[in-house]
């Protein structure tokens, strides 16, 4: 069965800041990241839906110790967010000092950018990942 | 099924960077409880043993074949078993499940690893393949920020302050350090204020040092066996009477029900019911406090406490000796150390040496009865909890 939604395309569309996700046809859950089957409710009836790429602020933290390779990064904001469609996802914060990131930004309402990681020698190539800004 | 027992229990110290290889920890940990349970060698029918990031570590994979061969468990069956820092309870509960079975009366399952000698840049890099990496990995998921994002989360769901939550936080980590400061086996010993928690650096806020565990070297390993053989063997038998294993998908994934951690309370479940006990009935838990916050989250899914109320149950000695349930006697993660491959026997291995009344003073549980294991590995990718109870 051939997979619906790769990691690939999903990368590929998030460089163009287009979420896409997978709606199941059983349960109505969108599904991000893409699954093979609904995570929700298991069915393997997906259609590839696009989401309006904003939500709210769920958690957030500042990193300050990161993995080898990427010491130049930090300090920097990782964020859960709650999609309007539902789905939460992981992403950076651009925008805000990391340094003065507090319990205020939870529940602030985010908009869809992104910024490509280069990969490493681990991660068999690059991954474009969700970089959130506050909507003003 | 059959009744399982532990018999013999070896562990090296957890430490730091050391120069003793994978192969070499785990065969005098291996020699220790077999030696405890005067049995040789060639008795051991099959290994289970969790192993994590040798490959990175020290270049060497498959070691449990080179384990097995080097103990002198010449060409029995040896599998490895990864779930991130659950492994070695995946091991010990498959191990379990086979001696159960009736298929084997006599196997040894624990766990090794070399997390301190990796560093802390590559250890943090392969910690973080616990994450999804293709999803998550990208925006510079670390394991600190896994849990450090649950703590404002658990700050924002139960209502506390996060400067409340802090301080309760470093309650845990104090407790932590005072038990581990008695603990021979011990990485970290030494008395760490509440103070000193709150000043240390930050890590991923609002975590820091002294709300995280070291990565640590190590090895632990059990003796199981049948309870035929067991009462042949010793008199003071500890029975596995609950398992209980669960996953789950990235942390993103896991959305609504964070913090709490499904998996945990899914596979708690499994181990309560199977032994047929509830949360009341434990006297000891060693439960998995990679991180200070996590153990508030481990406590209240065990059903120790109530969701939101553990901290004030560790400001208030609920937690330690003398309160409900004493938890982490042996320093926990945090001051006894996380050699991840292994971690899980060495949970094991706490709680018979506190049945058997083993211990330091300091840190002893008298008349514990029932004790209870609890691993988790990645963002509860993999969680498992065992009951263990004392056979005389
Ligand atoms: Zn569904």
């Amino acid at each position: 069965m051939e997979y619906k939604l790769t990691f690939k395309e999903y990368s590929e569309a998030l460089k163009k800041n287009k979420v896409l996700g997978l709606k199941c046809q059983e349960c109505g859950w969108i599904n991000v990241p893409p699954k093979m089957a609904c995570y929700k409710c298991a069915s393997p009836n997906l259609d590839v839906v696009e989401m309006s790429g904003k939500g709210k602020i769920q958690t957030f933290t500042t990193a300050f110790v990161t993995s080898e390779g990427r010491e130049d990064e930090v300090p920097y904001i990782i964020v859960l967010v709650e999609l309007d469609e539902g789905p939460w996802i992981m992403g950076n914060l651009t925008d805000v000092d990391p340094n003065e990131a507090t319990m205020e930004l939870i529940d602030k309402r985010v908009k869809i950018g992104h910024k490509v990681f280069p990969g490493d020698k681990y991660s068999a190539g690059e991954g474009a990942r969700p970089l959130f800004s506050l909507e003003t | 099924m059959r009744k399982v027992a532990v018999v013999g229990v070896g562990e090296t110290r957890f430490s730091g960077a050391q120069e003793k290889t994978e192969v070499e920890l785990f065969a005098e940990a291996a020699m220790d409880a077999l030696n405890e349970s005067s049995l040789k060698p060639k008795d051991i029918q099959a290994l289970f043993l969790g192993n994590v990031l040798g490959d990175f570590a020290e270049g060497q994979g498959m070691v449990q074949a080179f384990a097995a061969e080097n103990i002198g468990a010449l060409n029995i069956p040896a599998s490895r078993y990864e779930g991130a820092c659950a492994s070695a309870s995946m091991a010990i509960r498959d191990a379990f499940m086979w001696v159960a079975s009736g298929f084997y009366d006599i196997v040894l399952a624990g766990g090794v690893e070399r997390a301190a000698t990796m560093g802390t840049p590559l250890a943090t890099r392969t910690f973080a393949m616990f994450s999804d990496a293709r999803y998550e990995y990208p925006s510079g998921i670390t394991f600190p920020a896994v849990f450090a994002m649950l703590a404002h989360l658990y700050s924002k769901k139960y209502g506390i302050p996060l400067k409340k939550l802090k301080e309760q936080m470093a309650a845990v980590s104090v407790q932590s350090y005072k038990y581990g400061m008695f603990n021979p086996k011990a990485h970290l010993r030494k008395e760490v204020t509440m103070d000193k928690v709150l000043n240390s650096f930050m890590v991923s806020s609002p975590l820091q040092l002294h709300d995280c565990c070291p990565f640590s070297d190590g090895a632990s390993v059990i003796v199981l066996v049948s309870e035929e053989k067991a009462k042949k063997l010793t008199n003071k038998p500890v029975y596995i009477t609950g398992v209980g294993q669960s996953s789950s998908g990235p942390l993103s994934n896991q959305q609504e029900y964070l913090p709490r951690l499904r998996a945990r309370e899914i596979s708690a479940k499994q181990a309560y019911d199977m032994a047929g006990l509830t949360p009341k009935d434990i006297d000891i838990c060693e439960l998995h406090d990679c991180f200070s916050i996590a153990s508030l989250i481990a406590a209240e899914s065990l059903g120790f406490f109530e969701f939101g109320k553990a901290g004030e149950a560790w400001e208030r000695g609920e937690a330690g000796l003398g309160g409900k349930v004493a938890i982490n006697l042996s320093g926990g993660l945090k001051a006894k150390g996380h050699p991840i491959g292994a971690t899980g026997a060495g949970q094991v291995y706490e709680i018979v040496k506190q049945f058997r009344g083993e211990v330091e003073p300091e840190r002893q549980a008298e008349g514990a009865k029932i004790g209870m294991t609890d691993t988790l590995g990645g963002d509860a990718g993999t969680l498992c909890n065992l009951i263990l109870q004392r056979g005389w």
